[in-house]
């Protein structure tokens, strides 16, 4: 099995030929989305943060930052800075280009001489790279090239029953194929983290995976949380979840059965091929926003109550088993697996349809959240802004 | 009237429920067991039914594993929801494979 891509100097190949255009800090974000606006082929990103932020939360925003720049189906890279943000423009630009030669050109608004400047010189740009992406041609790469990030979010009963083992099949299937495929939320792998660990291809890799169980309800207590006070959330309950350990049960289930071969912290790049996970929240968007940075082509989502959200280069395909969420929804879904709680479908079956949808999507195929251009994002924090 | 419901091990004594469900109907269970359920209150739709009486403190089972215990008697047939299970909390030392130092 093959798919059309986009060749790229470094990594893997993209599914999609955006022109990024991305913002340093939160004082960017606005300039960036009316250069987008100027030009067809380009995407935006909207950042709240990039200023008054511990070295910590830095941290993190740079690894989202970067990474959403090397994701495989950015073509090139517009970055708007301000001037006075924690990491400036130029800085930003030189840690981009020293992991990928994809063309990038940064802008400072206060350098520029402030916003109809930075827009006159960043539309040019972008204007250019998109022109030259429009030339690229698409090439066949094996499925061995391709790395899905897996996300439910609005989860209910019907997740855990039918669509998320469904996605397990597809991974499992996927990998079998010699792809990649990351699940990420670790709070919902607590009360379920034993099975999960059964997976993993080493006892150091099943030890990691209760250790981040372990420290995530650690970190929440010493903030005064309690980690089942707000999960599962109303919504899941309203949905007919109880207990975290009932979600996380449900949840681990998209990740299929293949050996775990690699643990990632959040938004890191994978080493390893196969079924992988990552040590995310549960928070849906922000651990999409963390697969997207860590180079995945596609991500699939499942929910019961039903989701717009998408991400600006990363397309979302939204799959459900709650047949009154699909009909009622049916403009932000886009597979139907009702059959499954029917009983007409079997995991199987299920797992092999959504191979051909995902596969659709790699070849370009748009998802509902990417036909509306829906860009959410949200980047983990550690501690208050100073 | 009858309705259905999904048992996914034969361990579980919960079933979810795949439409809402009134006292009196016989709900039947297929899946990963088999079951019928003669429903003592109502039930939305997704939601779950205890297949047995399950006492205070005990154990509460779904995908044959613990989704946590009883906070109160339930009877077979009610409604097994937030309202009368509760998580219980995890004794990571216990899972460790390898000695903490080594991860």
């Amino acid at each position: 099995m093959e798919f059309y891509g986009y060749r790229r100097a470094e990594g893997r190949p993209g599914i999609r030929n955006h022109v990024l255009i991305l913002p340093t800090c939160a004082c960017g974000s606005e300039t960036c989305r009316i250069v987008a606006s100027q030009v067809r082929g380009a995407v935006n990103i909207v950042f709240n943060t990039g200023c008054s932020d511990v070295a910590a939360n830095t941290a993190m925003s740079q690894k989202v930052l970067t990474g959403f720049a090397w994701n495989p189906n950015v073509y090139g890279v517009v970055i708007i800075g301000l001037g006075c943000e924690t990491v400036p423009h130029d800085e930003l630009r030189k840690k981009i280009q020293a992991q990928t030669s994809k063309p990038v050109v940064s802008f400072g608004i206060q350098e520029e001489g402030g916003t109809l400047k930075t827009i006159e010189k960043a539309v040019r740009a972008a204007r250019e790279m998109a022109a030259e992406a429009g030339q690229q041609q698409k090439e066949a790469f094996p499925m061995s090239e391709f790395l899905m990030g897996i996300e439910c979010g609005g989860s209910d009963a019907t997740s855990g029953i039918a669509s998320n083992p469904a996605v397990g099949n597809l991974s499992d299937r996927l990998i079998d194929l010699g792809a990649s495929t990351i699940m990420s939320e670790s709070i919902e792998w607590i009360g379920g983290e034993h099975v999960l660990a059964r997976r993993a291809a080493s006892p150091e890799i099943h030890d990691q995976i209760i250790k981040i169980c372990e420290d995530y309800e650690r970190h929440l207590l010493a903030a005064g949380q309690d980690c089942r006070a707000g999960q599962p959330t109303p919504g899941n309950k309203a949905g007919g979840l109880s207990t975290l350990d009932e979600k996380s049960l449900g949840c681990i289930r998209k990740g299929g059965t293949r050996p775990i071969v690699e643990v990632l912290e959040q938004a890191a790049r994978p080493t390893k091929r196969g079924a992988i996970v990552m040590d995310t929240a549960g928070y849906d968007i922000s651990s999409v926003t963390s697969m997207a940075a860590a180079g995945c082509q596609a991500i699939i989502f499942t929910t019961g109550r039903g989701t717009p959200t998408g991400n600006a280069i990363v397309p979302v395909l939204k799959v459900t088993a709650n047949e009154h969420t699909f009909s009622w929804m049916e403009d932000n879904m886009d597979v139907d697996l009702s059959a499954i709680i029917r009983g007409e479908w079997s995991l199987e079956e299920s797992g092999a349809r959504l191979l051909e949808k995902i596969h659709a999507v790699a070849n370009g195929h748009l998802t509902k959240a990417e036909a509306y251009g829906f860009s959410d994002i949200a980047v983990d924090h550690v501690c208050r802004f100073v | 009237m009858e309705k259905r419901a999904i048992l996914l091990d034969e361990k579980d004594n919960v079933a979810t429920c795949t439409s809402e469900v009134r006292p009196g109907d016989l709900v039947k269970c297929s899946g990963g067991g088999s079951a019928e359920i003669a429903a003592a209150e109502e039930i939305p739709c997704w939601h779950k039914i205890a297949r047995t009486a399950i006492k205070k403190g005990d154990r509460v089972y779904k995908y044959g594993e613990v989704i946590g215990e009883a906070l109160a008697e339930i009877q077979p047939g009610a409604w097994v929801s937030e309202k009368n299970i509760r998580s219980i909390p995890r004794d990571y030392s216990r899972e460790y494979l390898l000695t903490k130092g080594e991860v």
